[in-house]
């Protein structure tokens, strides 16, 4: 690989750390929580998006993927406490704790794609769901996993500057799939799956794949979350953090990154500022949900994304560009 | 004279109590432009999804270049050199007409899902080289104009056309075509027939064509099958079908009527 | 041997609740091909009717058959006509759009139901405040029971229970005469097989889709007071899990099959009770979703349903 080509790979990585290195120093403690939150949300958002938005299957179990690599972490963690004593060590296992929950997370998500090979739209929708159930089930009933009161104690691990860079590898990988033929492949099978069997796609192995992608990119964003919050318990993780997910890409426009991203950082501000009225907030989202179902069903941006929106100039630029 | 590209062997597709098609037998030759014909209804859309794996046949061989291929799901037959089209138009609407041949080309990617997200010199190249190809193709099909318009925009005609750019994109022996000249009027079948004769000399691979209407076909195949409920009643050159008393007989309800201008309903079960 | 007949019978009582629910999944689904994920919801709205009514006749100072009567009554039309909007209103406008739309739609109205029933009272006595917020409320027994439960050994059998199971089962023979008697049943039928062509023979699919939602919303406001005559404490969210179970129950059963509702209904119950008797019992929750995905596997159609293939 070339040294150029590597650095682009990586830059906007880089990049994003920089800036919130830069930036996380000088926040008020309440918008260092806020950005944390929807930094998360826009990861669930956009790799949820990858199976909802580009697959066109209908996933409504994300948060059991988050619970799956939150645990795994949590656990990691917790059980080689007092072997690593310095900072740089204890960052190290944090990175490996949260990877191994991507793991775990990506295995699960495995196992729940299989399913989807044979069934299709709102039958699949039901499977995620009770998957999303069993494993708060599990959780609840195993005492390894602590119960409903969960594992608490875990150390503050979770930064910005980790979130951040974490949000960007999400949104990298998901437009550069996008982009690749790996993206049309799986678009083909949301445009119309027999054929794009008979074009060659493999579609069970690709759902499988897309699948598998989301869940692991849920589950690092569990890892991070439970890492913030310090206590990692069932109820981070029940149907309705997965319903409210899906709301995020549905309002954004299902396929659309830049619509899961934008609609995931500006309800979690919007609702976070909001939380004199918390009582409301489940309340606004569902009929949100309902009105833009039946007003404007393709969401914002429907599948395109924002930079298809600009002028027309532009948008040769950047087909030029990347291909 | 190398193996046949396809070899249909007393395929059988039954649904229920339904024979949809019975003892099914074809063998095209490279090269070769055969005609499937039959009245509405008559098991030549079956005896398709039986080829390229929609659905597996439920008994019989399909046998593809000297391998038996029962059973594969149909991006595997795919990949064995048969591409389709679809009677009523199956594009990805909702995405470019170069995208829908570039996913054709998908098979001859060889980058993985990790080089595409660190977008490796091997991964941008794979791309360049498929979108080149795709190009080649929206170019063949007189596309070339339309390349990043969504599908569902084309004109009626130029969907069909692109359908058959994004089988040809997938690189096949054989090209099964469902009805390409449906819906279209006399002019455009005549000129679209000329098409598919040029696709066939160009690129040298076989077609099967279904048609409903047996004298679209007449003039371009060299031989035709008549089926007629899911048995095949004739086979042969165009000049001894047209003469077989069985053909004309499952046929003179259909055509007589279209010469006499009598509206004929619109038959179910498609 | 006793413990075995005490799962069974508690098993029969939950199931009979689960196949009153799974009907009005099983038949919206047969009609619309849409799974009315508020079904559940319908069913928490149907108790808190039946609260509300019980509190506005005072049953808890005197309860009496004619109240009882009332209460049931006013709370399955209460339903009748929650799911008659909900039809209308959300569900008839996406009817010809992605059935994913409609799923969001249903998901989006069960979110709301349950939300707007935890906000904080803005009206109605302290007792009795509407909305009802999130706390549990205690339903008043329509009907005294100063009779000892039936003498049957050491097997415990409430009489409550049994009624309750009669009265299910009532309403499941009503429900199979109408499906396969009447003309709303024959009409019914024909626009689970093919609405469109129902439509040209001169039914009125949106009348006939209507009055399915209609009963599938009685049928829960029923199981609703009956589930609440016997365990009285009721919240906005108890919706949700004998929601989705009977909604496994009616896939369980073949989803669109009306029998296959109510022996779906009554094996997931029976299911529930035994493996959470003998084998795990706080495991009962997860039966439901680990019978869904095995069902889903081995028999994607379910015990009576016909699996139809896309045509190509």
């Amino acid at each position: 690989m070339k040294p150029l080509i590597a650095l682009r790979s990586v830059a906007p990585l880089l990049l994003t750390g920089i800036l919130v290195a830069l930036v996380q120093g000088s926040l008020p403690d309440y918008w260092y929580f806020v950005l944390v939150v929807a930094g998360i949300n826009i990861i669930l958002a956009v790799s949820l998006n990858i199976v909802n938005g580009f697959t066109g299957q209908f996933s409504i179990g994300h948060a059991g993927f988050m619970a799956v690599g939150a645990y795994t972490a949590a656990k990691i963690v917790m059980s080689t406490r007092g072997l690593v004593s310095t900072g740089a060590g204890e960052q190290l296992v944090f990175l490996g704790a949260l990877a191994a929950g991507m793991v775990t997370a990506a295995i699960a998500g495995f196992l729940v794609g299989m399913p989807s090979l044979r069934l299709r739209g709102d039958y699949l929708a039901i499977v995620t769901l009770g998957f999303n159930e069993i494993i708060r089930v599990i959780i609840e009933n195993s005492e390894f996993l602590g119960q409903a009161t969960g594992i608490s104690g875990l150390p503050k691990l979770t930064t910005l500057a980790y979130v951040g860079m974490a949000a960007a590898i999400t949104v990298m990988v998901a437009v550069r799939l996008l982009q690749s033929t790996h993206g049309r492949a799986l678009l083909a099978i949301r445009e119309d799956e027999v054929a794009a069997e008979a074009m060659g796609v493999d579609t069970t192995g690709y759902k499988v794949r897309a699948f598998v992608i989301a869940a692991a990119l849920a589950g690092l964003a569990g890892g991070l979350l439970v890492f913030y919050l310090q206590l990692c318990t069932p109820k981070s993780f029940t149907f309705i953090k997965s319903i409210e997910v899906v709301a995020m890409i549905v309002l954004g426009g299902l396929g659309s990154v830049s619509g899961a991203f934008l609609t995931a950082a500006v309800l979690t501000i919007l609702l976070e500022t909001l939380r004199g009225f918390s009582e409301y907030r489940m309340v606004v989202y569902s009929l949100l949900l309902i009105f833009f179902m039946l007003g404007r069903p393709a969401g914002l941006f429907g599948t395109r994304e924002i930079w298809d929106l600009l002028p027309r100039w532009r948008r040769k630029a950047a087909a030029g560009g990347a291909p | 004279m190398s193996a046949p590209v396809l070899e249909a062997r007393k395929v059988t597709m039954q649904f229920g109590g339904l024979k949809a098609l019975s003892e099914f037998e074809l063998v095209i030759e490279p090269r070769e432009l055969v005609g499937l014909i039959g009245p509405n209804g008559a098991g030549k859309t079956t005896a398709f999804n039986a080829i390229t794996g929609v659905y597996p046949p439920s008994s019989g061989d399909v046998i593809l270049s000297g391998e038996r291929v029962n059973g594969q799901r149909p991006h595997q037959i795919c990949g064995k050199g048969i591409a389709r089209t679809f009677q009523n138009i199956r594009l990805f609407k909702q995405l470019s007409a170069i995208d829908n041949v570039r996913i054709a080309c998908h098979q001859r990617a060889q980058a993985g899902f990790a080089a595409a997200v660190l977008r490796s010199g091997g991964f941008l190249a794979d791309e360049e080289r498929i979108t080149r190809r795709a190009e080649e193709f929206l170019q063949v099909m007189g596309l070339a104009h339309r390349r990043d318009e969504q599908a569902r925009n084309l004109p009626y005609g130029e969907q069909r056309r692109l359908e058959i750019a994004r089988a040809l994109a997938t690189g096949p022996k054989l090209l099964c075509l469902d009805e390409p000249a449906a819906g279209m009027n006399a002019s455009e079948k005549v000129s679209l027939m000329e098409l598919v004769r040029k696709i066939r000399d160009d690129f040298g691979l076989a077609i099967l064509i279904i048609e409903h209407d047996m004298r679209v076909v007449m003039g371009i195949s060299e031989r035709l099958v008549v089926l007629d409920h899911g048995v095949t009643i004739a086979k042969g050159s165009p000049e001894v079908v047209r003469k077989d008393p069985k053909v004309i007989e499952a046929y003179l309800g259909d055509s007589y009527l279209e010469e006499k201008h009598i509206a004929v309903p619109v038959g179910g079960g498609k | 041997m006793t413990e075995f007949l005490q799962h069974l019978v508690n098993g029969v009582s939950v199931g009979t609740i689960y196949a009153l629910i799974a009907l009005g999944y099983t038949m919206v689904y047969g009609v619309l091909k849409l799974i009315n994920f508020a079904h559940g919801d319908v069913y928490m709205v149907g108790a808190f009717s039946g609260f509300y009514i019980s509190h506005a006749l005072g049953v808890e100072k005197e309860p009496t058959l004619a109240k009882a009567l009332a209460v049931f009554v006013g709370s399955m039309m209460i339903c009748g006509v929650l799911v008659f909007l909900m039809e209308r209103f959300a569900y008839r406008p996406l009817r010809h759009r992605a059935r994913l739309t409609a799923l969001i739609t249903a998901i989006g109205v069960s979110l709301f139901l349950e939300y707007f029933m935890q906000l904080s009272g803005w009206f109605g006595p302290a007792s009795a405040p509407f909305p009802p917020g999130p706390t549990p409320r205690f339903f008043p027994q329509p009907m005294s029971f100063e009779t000892p439960d039936l003498p049957l050994g050491e097997l415990s059998i409430q009489k409550v229970d049994v009624i309750s199971f009669l009265v299910a089962v009532g309403f499941m023979l009503a429900l199979q005469w109408v499906v396969y008697r009447t003309r709303f049943g024959t009409s019914m039928r024909a626009v689970s097989f093919d609405s469109q062509v129902a439509g040209l023979m001169g039914i009125n699919v949106n009348r006939i889709i209507s009055g399915t939602f209609i009963i599938g919303g009685v049928l829960a406001a029923v199981a609703a007071i009956l589930v609440a005559s016997s365990r009285p404490s009721i919240n906005p969210l108890m919706g949700l899990m004998p929601g989705i179970k009977a909604f496994v129950a009616a896939v369980f059963g073949g989803i669109g099959n009306v029998p296959g509702a109510m022996v779906g209904g009554l094996v997931l119950g029976l299911a529930e009770e035994y493996v959470a008797g003998y084998l795990l019992s706080s495991y009962r929750d997860g039966i439901a979703f680990a019978l869904l995905i095995v069902v889903l596997l081995v028999k994607p159609a379910g015990l009576f349903g016909t699996f139809r293939p896309e045509k190509v």
